[in-house]
């Protein structure tokens, strides 16, 4: 499978316009805007981006809570979503979910969960009302290396094999969760084998590869499609910035993260390819002046944006 | 108009609500060939096909969580848990999810699901399967908690919960499966206006006594007894337990002014303690002439054997002395 020229420009787009979403959270945190905690996927940008991307809107996924990514790749207005960590009445939730919790069902996002591995088996519902209703869409489950070792991760793939689910399962292993490395948290082999393990066929990839992500979640998808079974991604990345805001990194080296940085950063090794196969530096420069652009506006305009209204918040519990 | 056990009648209102929902399905431990642990399902796998009653591995949380995402997607679950006890497996998706998702994402999904289980003490089947952990979801925002006693009620409050936009908790007291009833077969509502309304099953003026689930069964045992046959008291099955029909208890004890509740359950942090809190919270408060009185399960596991189990629930006769106590 070859990606167009259209398709490398968009995921380099959707990589930046991550970046410096969580960039800009960044910077409202540390004046002190924000309220709460976030967990930025900074560095693990080619996952999300690769990923939503080889999707139609039709198809769901079901996110994390570094989820940011996800929904700007599954098409969020970014307007909304800084105004929903704001706590603003155009939020997505309307200041109820904030950074956790940011859910966009007109683009298929089923939502991101605040509880380690609390999406699995909702993708595994989802993707059984698509069965029933004989629907030719997948249900995309992002989660992490740390959700591997939950119950429910391995209840969730049995069943989705057994009953030949067309769901793809896309573990975001950044090799920690929160300060606990995956190599001393996953007995076995890897976390790919256990896919295999419930019958599921899996793989693992380079997740800072952004092209191999996109390519594996297309062929995924059309095969889950045609020949109706539950597929499973393991996506090697890493994140820069600590778990959430109050993490002191006492768990790695600065030389670990900076190797990182500097020789496996996702978008930097995208422009890279991307100019040795002829688009120019102008074009990106279009690009990344346009992402600048809709993050400087999207910000002004969420901090320009009414708070969400105090309504009765027990009868917002009921539908 | 049939007459049908607990079990038949719920059996019946799945049936119909599979018949007029094609998105419905039921997922859960032995249901299909089965039939259900306690037969609740029988029949339903000949007549609707696997596609629709779904037999699973014995994995609560993701028989718990697929309803929530399948509930997410317009479909219509209702899923089974054996033994309510099993239910703790299934904490995460029912709590975290089902109960949080409505508000969580700014009203933009709903989620109707009815998880139903089998609760309660009486078969000697000892800790791990008698609980009655009705009140832990009580205390949770976005659940809804229902609690049958007889044929019509479960029939009607199957109904009503399926109907309803939110996740539904709906316990069945093993005890109730056999109890035979007339029951009208009532079609599906529009709305489950049934669901947050107690039921007065005699009018009294000497007391107030609330009761749910199997209990209600025992409370009515007592006050007919001939030795009770002076005192008029006033009986409400609460149905619902969350949300509260306090307005029906408030007035009734304003009538009779006192309250004695009684339940299967530990008292603490309980429904008869919610009740009675609010209660004496309430303008009723004043015109309670005794302190109200709460006639609970001991704050003890279940044992199996017969005779210590009787010891753990309230008896008919324990109900009949705090009644004579109070009046």
């Amino acid at each position: 499978m070859s990606v167009t020229k259209d398709t490398q420009l968009e995921l380099h787009r959707m990589m930046m316009l991550i970046r410096l979403f969580e960039e800009a959270l960044e910077e409202m945190f540390s004046r002190g805007l924000l309220h709460g905690t976030m967990h930025l996927s900074i560095g693990q940008e080619a996952t999300a981006a690769g990923a939503c991307l080889a999707l139609d809107k039709k198809d769901l996924i079901t996110s994390t809570h570094r989820g940011h990514g996800h929904c700007l790749g599954k098409g969020a207005d970014p307007y909304k979503m800084f105004a929903e960590l704001l706590g603003r009445e155009d939020g997505y939730c309307r200041g109820r979910g904030g950074s956790m919790h940011i859910a966009d069902l007109s683009n298929g996002n089923l939502g991101a969960n605040g509880i380690v591995a609390g999406s699995l088996t909702i993708s595994v519902g989802a993707a059984l009302s698509f069965q029933l209703q004989k629907k030719e869409n997948i249900v995309l489950c992002f989660f992490g290396d740390g959700a591997v070792n939950e119950g429910s991760f391995h209840e969730a793939l049995n069943l989705a094999s057994l009953w030949n689910l067309p769901v793809l399962f896309l573990c975001e292993n950044n090799q920690y969760g929160m300060s606990m490395a995956s190599e001393k948290a996953v007995a076995g082999e890897s976390i790919a084998s256990r896919g295999n393990s419930y019958g599921i066929e899996s793989i693992q990839i380079d997740g800072n590869d952004v092209e191999a992500v996109y390519e594996s979640v297309a062929t995924f998808k059309d095969e889950i499609l045609s020949n109706n079974r539950p597929k499973f991604i393991e996506a090697v990345t890493y994140r820069y910035r600590g778990h959430s805001k109050s993490d002191r990194n006492l768990y790695r080296t600065s030389e670990e993260i900076n190797f990182w940085k500097d020789e496996k950063d996702p978008i930097k090794r995208y422009i890279g390819k991307l100019l040795e196969q002829g688009i120019t530096e102008v074009d990106l420069k279009e690009i990344d002046e346009e992402v600048k652009n809709t993050i400087r506006t999207s910000v002004k305009k969420a901090l320009d944006s009414p708070l969400s209204p105090v309504t009765n918040l027990e009868e917002d519990s009921y539908a | 108009m049939p007459e049908l056990s607990v079990g038949q009648a719920i059996n019946n209102a799945l049936s119909l609500i599979l018949k007029e929902y094609p998105n419905a399905f039921i997922a859960g431990e032995d249901i299909g060939i089965y039939g259900g642990a306690f037969g609740v399902t029988d029949g339903l796998l000949e007549t609707f096909g696997e596609e629709r009653i779904k037999d699973t591995p014995i994995a609560e949380d993701v028989i718990a969580g697929l309803a929530v995402g399948a509930a997410m997607t317009d479909s219509k679950p209702i899923v089974e848990m054996q033994f309510s006890d099993f239910i703790v497996n299934a904490m995460d998706p029912i709590v975290n999810q089902a109960a949080k998702l409505h508000f969580m994402y700014g009203g933009a999904v709903n989620v109707p699901i009815v998880v139903r289980g089998a609760s309660g003490a009486g078969t000697g089947a000892a800790a791990q399967h008698s609980q009655s952990l009705e009140s832990w979801f009580c205390h949770v925002p976005g659940l809804k908690v229902v609690t049958p006693s007889n044929p019509q009620n479960a029939y009607d409050l199957l109904l009503h919960s399926f109907v309803d936009p939110n996740p539904v908790i709906f316990m069945e007291h093993k005890l109730i499966y056999k109890i035979k009833d007339d029951v009208v077969l009532n079609n599906i509502p529009s709305n489950s206006e049934l669901l947050g309304q107690a039921k007065i099953l005699s009018e009294g003026n000497d007391i107030t006594i609330v009761s749910y689930s199997n209990m209600v069964n025992v409370v009515k045992d007592a006050i007919s007894s001939d030795e009770l046959s002076e005192i008029s008291a006033e009986l409400i099955d609460l149905q619902t337990l969350s949300p509260l029909d306090m307005e029906t208890i408030i007035t009734s004890v304003s009538k009779t002014k006192k309250l004695l509740v009684c339940q299967e359950a530990p008292a603490n942090s309980s429904v008869g303690s919610t009740v009675i809190s609010n209660v004496v919270q309430s303008d009723a408060f004043s015109s309670l002439s005794i302190a109200p009185k709460l006639v609970s399960g001991l704050h003890s596991p279940m044992p199996s054997a017969k005779h210590l189990e009787t010891t753990v629930i309230p008896q008919k006769e324990d109900i009949m002395q705090a009644i004579k106590d109070m009046v």
